[in-house]
């Protein structure tokens, strides 16, 4: 079975609104695109998917196979990945897609058990191999303690995670256009065996720490709860947003949404300062692709340091409160 | 209630780094332990028994040495154990791991009414193998499960996602991966500990499993890793100190050349 010379991107909806990542991915898919001569499309389950178009094709989609049934308003696993593996056995893909969320991480795997099909988690770093013409996932394993390429090269279509932030999103232009191939699969025959009862937001406007272009993040260092102030003034002048590490949240002193890190955020900003935060390994797993780092610790050996870009070593209490003032005074 | 707990024996991830000269990992004398997720499944099974009574089975998939992580599991309260284990399971990756286990449940006595797993290993961090056996197996599955009440047909299931939460209700039976904001795993007992030394340990190979040869282990895994290297560091960093007013100026004025100020 030769598999059609295509890269899907699962463009992950709910109630007609697609995730942030789906346009992360495109974006990184065109590359992948552009080295492999395979078509980008994106594949778009939905209970009505016609307002959603324009935005996949201003992303790089060339081409969207679009399935409506009123059953797939919402996520659910069973009517999903039966959509979206039988459009697979259909189409044959090269290469699928999908972000490394709550529904991603749910339907990508089932559906490779579906088939017989490679699945790599949580890639951050996606290439193509011209001359194998294999696609090659590179991850952290260990908590980051080392980077593994997988490749899948048997074994078709092969299947790619990636979390929210790890690609930069960038729009082709406000008015591409491509093809859209209708799709009608039959979920009759599935057996609904869970039903979804509520679905809560909690974090509706706290803090937007993926969408930040500043984010200050205080550690154990930062000493107490009150102490966050002078974090929280920084972010201010910066007008960004305030993280956290984990110690600080297991000790209550902010709340999880602030958590950056392999249990937190993963997040991508133009600057991340860190202060009073020693490093550990799975903080730096949401935090290492930032632009830039500052890390600001009184510790010369905290290995926070081996992945800064600029260090300012000495006590926080005195330099974060002075990085606010110059910060101030030169916006004034 | 059956309840079917699988977990992993994990090296403890924090301590296993990267030879920068030969990418080889250095894993001696690095302890393994029980992957820490999968305590919370284990936790949430226990918690399902005090309130509704039934049978605590844990499963590994792992070499022989992982019966060390089913004694634990037996001492913090879980009632019969069994490890997969046959060399010719070695170097699956998540599809070949996901059908050997699910081989295992198939085999069990007892109908299952519940299969828990922790919600990702932090050896490879994947999430993967839940799913898998639940679909290989044919049972629904919700991810990230935080809680989990009886209900008259099946459960119903509080699910984290990314800006909140679900609730799900689900028949039986049923597959979830826990997290561990569901739970903490109660202390081992003393007289547990005891018994779970002395417990009797089945080994299921690929005699008493029988899988389609093709499927298991490094030639049934579609992914094969290619290569491994240690995470890049960075090279011009510059490291300042001295006055804070100092330090500030200068950060500030090489921030304002790279144009991020
Ligand atoms: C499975 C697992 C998942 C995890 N997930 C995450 C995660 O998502 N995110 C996360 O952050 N952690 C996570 N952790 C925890 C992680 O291992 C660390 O324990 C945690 O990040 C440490 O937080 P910290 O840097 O604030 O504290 P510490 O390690 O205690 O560091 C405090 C630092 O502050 C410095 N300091 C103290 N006082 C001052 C001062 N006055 N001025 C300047 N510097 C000062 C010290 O030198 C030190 O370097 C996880 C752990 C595990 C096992």
């Amino acid at each position: 079975m030769s598999a059609k010379k295509e890269i899907w991107v699962f463009a992950e909806q709910e109630n007609g609104k697609l995730a942030g990542v789906v346009f992360e991915l495109l974006s990184e898919g065109r590359k992948l695109a552009a080295k492999s001569g395979y078509t980008l499309c994106a594949v778009l389950p939905s209970a009505g998917g016609k307002p959603m178009h324009q935005e996949l094709f201003n992303y790089g989609a060339k081409k969207i196979y679009n399935v409506e049934d009123p059953r797939l308003q919402t996520y659910q696993n069973d009517y999903f990945s039966k959509v979206v593996y039988s459009l697979i056995e259909k189409e044959n893909p090269e290469i699928v897609l999908y972000g490394a969320s709550t529904i991603g991480r749910s339907l990508a795997p089932t559906v490779a058990v579906m088939g017989w099909a490679g699945l790599t988690a949580d890639c951050t770093e996606l290439d193509f191999d011209t001359e194998r013409q294999i696609l090659l996932q590179t991850r952290p394993a260990f908590g980051g303690n080392i980077m593994a390429t997988i490749i899948c090269p048997d074994h078709r279509p092969q299947m790619s995670t990636v979390r929210s932030n790890v690609f930069k999103k960038e729009r082709v232009s406000e008015n591409e256009t491509g093809e859209v191939v209708e799709v009608k699969i039959d979920l009759s025959g599935v057996k609904e065996r869970m039903k979804r009862v509520e679905s809560v937001v909690e974090e509706v406007n706290t803090v937007d720490l993926k969408a930040a272009d500043y984010i200050v993040s205080g550690g154990r260092g930062v000493g107490s709860p009150e102490n966050f102030k002078v974090i929280e003034g920084l972010a201010g002048a910066l007008g960004g947003a305030v993280g956290a590490s984990r110690a600080t949240v297991d000790a209550g002193w902010i709340s999880h949404h602030h958590q950056v890190g392999q249990t937190g955020k993963t997040v991508c900003p133009l600057v991340y300062v860190a202060c009073g935060i020693s490093g550990a390994i799975q903080h730096l797993a949401g935090m290492q692709s930032a632009d830039l780092i500052i890390a600001i610790n009184k510790d010369p050996d905290a290995p926070i340091f081996d992945v800064a870009d600029f260090g300012l070593i000495g006590d926080l209490h005195k330099i974060v409160p002075e990085f606010t003032k110059q910060i101030n005074a030169l916006r004034s | 209630m059956n309840i079917v707990v699988c977990i992993k024996q994990v090296p403890d991830s924090d301590k296993v780094t990267i030879d920068r000269e030969t990418n080889r990992l250095n894993r001696a004398g690095v302890p393994s332990i029980i992957n820490p997720f999968d305590e919370n499944a284990l936790e949430m099974a226990l918690q399902l028994k005090d309130k509704h009574g039934g049978k605590i089975t844990v499963i590994s998939m792992g070499p022989p040495q992982a019966e060390e992580a089913l004694r634990t599991a037996l001492s913090h309260g879980a009632d019969e154990a069994i490890l997969i284990s046959d060399r010719k399971f070695g170097g699956a990756d998540t599809w070949a791991t996901s059908y050997t286990i699910t081989l295992a449940l198939k085999k069990l006595a007892d109908p299952v009414d519940l299969i828990l797993f922790g919600k990702q290993a932090i050896d490879g961090d994947t999430a993967q193998v839940g799913p898998g056996v639940a679909h290989f197996f044919g049972v629904p599955m919700i991810t990230y499960a935080k809680s989990c009440e009886v209900t008259e047909n099946g459960f119903r299931v509080q699910q984290v996602t990314d800006h909140g939460y679900n609730v799900w209700d689900v028949e039986k039976p049923a597959a979830l991966t826990v997290v561990k904001e569901a739970n903490q795993l109660r202390m081992p007992s003393l007289k547990k500990k005891m018994a779970a030394k002395k417990a009797e340990i089945p080994v299921w190979g690929a005699e008493q499993l029988q899988p389609d040869e093709t499927k298991i282990g490094l030639s049934g895994s579609p992914t094969k890793v290619n290569k491994v290297f240690a995470p890049p560091v960075k090279l011009n960093k510059e490291i300042l100190s001295g006055e804070p007013a100092d330090m500030v100026k200068e950060l500030i004025y090489k921030l304002r050349e790279k144009k991020v100020l």
